[in-house]
């Protein structure tokens, strides 16, 4: 029982960091990137690959998880996502789609379609008892890490100066240009931030989550469910609903297999219906 | 429908006109279907292709008939197709083999579903419904994948054999019964679509798109039409994918697929969205595109979908709107004569 907790608050928390980048840029810019996982599976990609063809260690291999698919979110972001954030919603989720499937066509074709796996250090392997339940060690390592990540994102939006101007940005873009704040230097990089972070959640995630190319389909689902759930105006928000959307997912496939993923989906259709601006948002 | 509040004559005589003119056919409408009922003494040989053509276009229809005249942003379509398919597979397959009744069956199928559904998404913004849509039809997905023992999961239903349309004909394997048929539902469903678009009851779902304030304030009822028109959309989906089990005799999981949706809305942008012929324009287009890109990279398909859709977005639509103008003017110089 305490074990389900655990893994649901591990896979939660990937969740979180996987998705923070997207709450972002739906709050700050009001942009539908459906194609954020995108660059989750590229951090995910350069673990793998670092790993199987140069031999480094899981662990060295993170920082760069992070740093590639930030520089080329950084990259994307200043050349085809900007002239994206003026048009509808859904000229941005066709644009996002179209990044999607050309993602997802191009991984399968320079690295093939089946899963890859990784082999993570001895270190982190097994597991240990604490009172009678047990916590496996990789899952402990992920709730410790991304926790630390949590409240550096945490304390950088509430405690610098850097996220009160995102937080001025975010709930009133043109008052905020107006006192002098650089909105679209703010959204460049809170944008390379958000895909190096998605990219490091792809890289952690690559044992738990499994990691193919038809990887930013799959999840896309779940990450518009934090962002939607939790409300794009905070961080505390996405963070509350993607705990809550682990807990329930890995607690609903173990209990209720047969039904376990219609969970995830009913609940986020009720949330939806009740509260459209998320659960943790105030209404605008 | 259409309760006539007082207005002035005037006004009404014009509102009366304009839906006149709606409901006239051109001379390039009928050359349309003409040349569609010809196709097959056209291309021989591409029976198959031409009536998954068809099957697409009715399918790209009902999505014009919210995106494009409701606004309504769906990327959950393929529920509707999904429940169509299913429900007349599963008729042919246990109780009756019969073309049409299995059509109606697919078809109340997806309505039911759709009514339902369409509660759902009358409020909210664009977002919100984008997701509840697709939620809807990953609900669907996991359905058909949790009941294998009915739908017969990722395997689909195999063994559908189907009566003869009419009682007359027999489906053949080179497809030429299967497009007719196709076809024909087709251009009944455009038919029944058209004629709603261009009553009242079509207007007022033009101004709630456009104006959903001033819709309401001058007496519309938003949230019944919007549910009248979700579930009309949806049955003819259900009819698309009725259509799609009856002609390829079996129905899997990929009909409820995530791409199903996603193409889609492709389909419809290629061809332009709000005028009912672009759903069936971009069914060509697509299909046609499809078919000549398979046969050179089959694996690697939808990174040429993909790289259309970021291209089209960035500023291809726009060219191809003045390319379309450019021949719709040049196509209506050419028949000047005749119509006016």
């Amino acid at each position: 029982m305490l074990t389900i907790l655990f893994d649901g608050v591990a896979y939660g928390m990937l969740l979180f960091i996987l998705a923070s980048g997207l709450a972002v840029t739906l709050g700050l810019m009001n942009f539908v990137n459906l194609a954020h996982g995108a660059f989750a599976m590229a951090g995910g990609y350069v673990t793998v690959l670092l790993m199987q063809r140069l031999g480094w260690p899981f662990l060295a291999t993170l920082p760069l998880a992070f740093l590639l698919p930030a520089v080329l979110g950084a990259a994307l972001e200043r050349t085809i996502y900007r002239p994206m954030y003026a048009k509808t919603h859904l000229d941005q989720v066709l644009f996002s789609i179209g990044l999607v499937f050309m993602a997802v066509a191009a991984v399968d074709y320079a690295m093939g379609s089946q899963q890859q796996l990784i082999r993570l250090p001895e270190a982190l392997l097994g597991r240990f008892d604490v009172a009678g339940v047990g916590i496996g060690k990789y899952r402990s390592f992920v709730i410790i890490l991304c926790g630390l990540i949590a409240l550096s994102l945490q304390y950088v939006l509430a405690g610098t100066r850097f996220g009160a101007r995102l937080r001025a940005a975010v709930d009133d873009q043109r008052v905020a240009r107006g006192m002098g704040i650089n909105v679209s230097g703010i959204f460049s990089l809170t944008f390379a931030v958000g895909s190096g972070l998605a990219g490091l959640g792809g890289a952690l995630g690559a044992d738990m989550l499994g990691l193919d190319p038809s990887f930013p389909l799959k999840f896309m689902i779940y990450f518009l469910i934090v962002v939607t759930v939790g409300g794009a105006s905070s961080i505390t928000g996405p963070f509350i609903a993607a705990l809550m959307i682990g807990v329930v997912d890995v607690a609903g496939k173990y209990y209720l297999p047969e039904i376990g993923a219609f969970i995830i989906y009913v609940l986020m259709i009720v949330v939806l219906l009740v509260r459209p601006q998320g659960l943790f948002a105030r209404a605008r | 429908m259409s309760a006539s509040v007082s207005t002035n004559p005037a006004l009404q005589s014009t509102i009366t006109g304009y839906l006149a003119r709606q409901r006239r056919w051109t001379a390039l409408e009928i050359g349309f279907w003409v040349l569609a009922l010809a196709a097959p003494l056209l291309m021989p040989g591409q029976m198959l292709l031409l009536n998954e053509i068809a099957i697409l276009g009715l399918f790209a229809l009902s999505l014009d008939l919210i995106l494009g005249y409701a606004g309504i942003v769906s990327l959950g379509h393929a529920a509707f197709l999904g429940a169509g398919a299913y429900a007349a597979g599963l008729f042919a397959l246990h109780v009756n083999a019969d073309p049409l009744l299995g059509l109606v069956v697919g078809t109340v199928a997806a309505t039911c579903l759709g009514f339902a559904c369409g509660f759902l998404v009358r409020r909210g913004t664009d977002l919100t419904r984008l997701m509840v849509t697709l939620g809807i039809a990953l609900l669907c997905f996991e359905l058909a994948n949790t009941f294998r023992g009915v739908t017969g999961g990722a395997d689909g239903l195999q063994g559908i054999s189907m009566g003869k349309v009419l009682g007359l004909f027999a489906f053949d394997i080179k497809g030429r019964t299967a497009y007719l048929y196709s076809l024909s539902v087709l251009f009944i469903l455009y038919l029944v679509a058209r004629r709603i678009m261009a009553s009242p009851f079509g207007l007022s779902i033009r101004a709630i798109r456009d104006n959903r304030l001033r819709a309401s304030a001058s007496g519309v009822e938003i949230n019944t039409r919007l549910v009248a028109i979700y579930t009309l959309a949806a049955a003819l989906a259900g009819a698309a994918g009725a259509l799609m089990a009856q002609t390829t005799q079996f129905v899997s999981l990929d009909v409820l697929e995530f791409h199903r949706s996603a193409d889609l809305m492709l389909v419809l942008i290629i061809g332009g969205a709000g005028y009912l012929y672009g759903g069936i324009l971009g069914a060509i287009v697509f299909k046609l595109m499809q078919d000549a890109i398979a046969s050179l990279t089959p694996q690697y398909w939808q990174f040429w979908i993909g790289l259309f859709l970021v291209l089209f977005v960035l500023g291809g639509r726009e060219i191809l709107q003045v390319a379309g103008q450019r021949v719709r003017a040049q196509i209506s110089r050419l028949f000047a004569g005749k119509d006016a």
